[in-house]
């Protein structure tokens, strides 16, 4: 018996019949699902009751347009062919943005140093860039964990607040250490007074605070992978928020810390005072000055990010991070100790996460929980994905476009969502594995050549 | 020091009700190829995964004993341990390399714990300390050298997964031999290998063997590989040795072909006779 073989491209080479066919389903789809959303419409009436009425006119609408559209998108599909980046980036172009590519990162830098220059009067580009830099650097932190180790964390959150609430309080408090006293309990607890250094004191103290947590998380979800891994981290996150926000004789709960202190110049203040630093200079004070401190210090701490990411994935650990998201199994096979990698990379991701939350508390000068819910670690998330899992100049573009491109849609008001999601939605069937999906060796004798995405894992937890 | 590398005593592996491997003994000799052969599922890959720590074994030992006269139980060492400490190396089955590293970078996560070493655990190859520095050089000397043993120098740049089925397999033994091994455990090298390749990987174990003393234990289909490098030959089914002795001993036992033809023992002597 030979039965003939099936045609090999029978999706492609769909006649009509399919596509109406595929066109039909979409739209009893919609039907059943709008029929509620849009087709019935309920309010409370007047006294408390229950109110509703129906538009049927519009839920035919949608109907139609989900008709209408999955006809459109099925043509569309035939036309380009499968959806794969090979494909749809012509080689021409492929060139083009590796040569970009080899200019952007030193021009986007010289650019980055000069924005306080050039936008000194523009208080809300200055603000604007700040918040850019500091998601650039949870995106470069984030990136330790989920591009080169493959550990899906949804949680990274939890760092960033307990980085921003352990300067907010050791700051406020100054840091404690016991005293011996000569009656009972022997010991008591004293607070030493910071002055003007607290941040720079206590910024490291946010970081290894931040990691210490990191460790703490990672053990219980070494044995975790995937989707298992995401929704502990998940937990995590919010673990932390809720207590942050209960925990009301420590945090202050939902009202959250407020005058917390701003950074001085390396302990001259950034006051109008005699002390400050305009009056040391002997220039007029302005209150941009401060912000312009300010956007060069997370830009020191994103490079210093950044440098440090470079350096480790040319260190054993940083291949070893790299290794795991690859094959686990051969990395035990060859003597890799799996538990102290996933542990230092969940600790380095989240000593990153600390500096930028100690950063953010100093910036903002009031923290509550209200700024660490899922949105942000989603938003991070979102970032590293979109980058390009383990590049890190896809990740500073991909910042700049999440917080920047969203400040640009500010005119589209509520559509302004709409818009970015149905770019993102582009972006990911256009480069699949994000901006910079390719992969550059950590070492190499003869040529440093990229590794083509399709090579490289995501890592399965 | 003399006498066996590895003993393994009444190894026993159950699996619920399932014994895959049953008071299986065995000795694999120093500086000497011993091959592990027997018909799919008799539990070959069941005992390499006890050697290597992957599985607890359910009872028995498995002693490896290093050229300075130390022991080791590695029936009671972690898995990441086994290599690490008891410098067992091992290949997969089905090919585990890291196919979006490079070969060479393959080779370099091999060097893992010296590097790690070397590095003062990240803290003195972060600031590019000296002695790093030369630990690079010298590890990505001794990648070098295993390129060019396994023939890879040239596609040493290029992604591990972007290399052909047999390059892989080569690969994968040269990044086993960067661990420095005492014992090179090759799960079915020559699966998938054409003649000239399997050909070429028996001349690659033996120089293994030759010149680095490095003891091999394998498991392998290819019978062309098996009797040709072979020193000493186990055979196994249903989880307990049947036969064991030089290439040309286990090949004539009838206990062997009964097992691998799938006849009881009566009929394999009656083909061997009939056949002769």
């Amino acid at each position: 018996m030979n039965a003939p073989l099936p045609a090999p491209s029978y999706a492609r080479t769909s006649g009509a019949a399919f596509i109406l066919k595929k066109a039909v389903i979409s739209a009893l789809v919609a039907a059943l699902l709008f029929s509620l959303m849009i087709g019935v419409r309920t309010e409370a009436g007047p006294q408390g009751n229950l109110i509703y009425w129906t538009r049927f006119g519009e839920l035919a609408s949608i109907v139609a347009i989900v008709f209408g559209g999955s006809i459109i998108i099925e043509l569309l599909r035939q036309w380009i062919g499968p959806a794969g980046a090979g494909r749809l980036v012509p080689p021409w172009l492929q060139d083009a943005t590796a040569v970009a590519g080899r200019w952007l990162t030193p021009a986007l830098l010289a650019f980055t140093f000069l924005i306080p220059v050039i936008f000194y009067n523009e208080r809300y580009i200055l603000d604007l860039s700040i918040l850019v830099l500091t998601y650039v650097m949870l995106g470069w932190g984030l990136n330790v964990v989920v591009g080169l180790a493959g550990l899906l964390d949804l949680g990274y959150v939890a760092f960033y607040a307990v980085g921003a609430y352990s300067y907010a309080l050791l700051a406020q408090s100054g840091i404690p250490y016991p005293t011996f006293i000569s009656e009972p309990p022997f010991v008591s607890v004293d607070f030493l007074q910071l002055g003007t250094w607290a941040f720079w004191v206590l910024l490291p103290v946010s970081g290894i605070l931040a990691a210490f947590w990191g460790v703490l998380l990672g053990f219980p979800v070494l044995r975790l992978r995937g989707d298992y891994l995401a929704i502990v981290t998940l937990a995590f996150g919010e673990i932390i928020r809720l207590v942050l926000i209960n925990w009301q004789s420590l945090t202050g709960g939902p009202n959250g810390v407020t005058g917390i202190p701003r950074p001085s110049f390396f302990g001259i203040p950034l006051t109008p005072g005699d002390d400050g630093l305009a009056a040391k200079l002997g220039i007029e004070f302005s209150p941009t000055h401060r912000i312009v401190f300010l956007f060069y210090v997370i830009l020191a701490l994103a490079l210093l990010t950044n440098w440090v990411t470079i350096r480790l994935r040319r260190l054993p650990i940083g291949r070893a991070w790299e290794a795991l998201r690859e094959d686990e199994v051969a990395c035990r096979a060859l003597g890799i100790n799996i538990t102290t990698t996933k542990l230092t990379a969940f600790a380095t991701g989240a000593m990153f996460g600390g500096f930028a939350g100690a950063f953010f508390a100093t910036r903002q000068g009031f923290i509550s929980p209200e700024s660490f819910t899922f949105h942000e670690s989603a938003l991070v998330l979102a970032i590293v994905v979109l980058g390009g899992m383990g590049s890190q100049l896809g990740v500073a573009l991909a910042a700049l476009a999440m917080i920047g491109g969203f400040e640009l849609f500010r005119g589209l008001d509520q559509y302004r969502m709409l818009v970015f999601g149905f770019a993102m939605v582009l972006l990911m069937i256009w480069r699949p594995r994000g901006l910079v999906g390719h992969r550059a060796p950590t070492v190499f004798l003869e040529k440093n050549q990229a590794i083509s995405s399709d090579l490289v894992k995501e890592g399965h937890g | 020091m003399s006498g066996p590398i590895l003993a393994v005593d009444r190894l026993s592996m159950r699996f619920g009700g399932i014994v895959a491997v049953n008071e299986l003994s065995f000795a694999a000799e120093r500086r000497k190829i011993t091959a592990l052969i027997g018909p799919n599922g008799a539990g070959k890959t069941t005992v390499f995964n006890c050697i290597t720590g992957f599985y607890k074994p359910t009872s028995g030992t498995i002693h490896l004993t290093h050229d300075d006269g130390s022991t080791i139980a590695l029936e009671r060492l972690n898995d990441f341990r086994i290599s690490k400490q008891a410098k067992v190396a091992r290949t997969f089955q089905n090919i585990r390399l890291f196919p979006g590293m490079t070969a060479l970078e393959n080779l370099m996560v091999a060097q893992h714990n010296a590097l790690m070493r070397a590095s003062g655990l990240t803290f003195l190859g972060l600031i590019g300390a000296p002695s790093w520095r030369q630990a690079e050089e010298r590890a990505i000397n001794l990648s070098t050298i295993w390129l060019r043993r396994v023939g890879l120098i040239d596609r040493a740049d290029d992604a591990a997964g972007n290399l052909p089925y047999g390059d892989q397999r080569r690969l994968e033994i040269a990044r086993a031999m960067c661990t420095e091994p005492a014992l090179l455990c090759l799960d079915e090298p020559a699966a998938g290998l054409n003649a000239r390749e399997s050909g070429a990987l028996s001349e690659l174990l033996l120089s293994i063997r030759g010149e680095h003393g490095t003891s091999i234990l394998l498991i392998e289909h290819d019978m062309s590989v098996v009797m040709e490098i072979s020193d000493h030959v186990v055979v196994m089914d249903y989880g307990v040795k049947i036969a064991e002795g030089t290439p040309q001993h286990v090949r004539d036992d009838p206990k062997v072909i009964a097992a691998y033809l799938g006849a009881d023992e009566q009929e394999a002597i009656a083909v061997m006779e009939s056949g002769t």
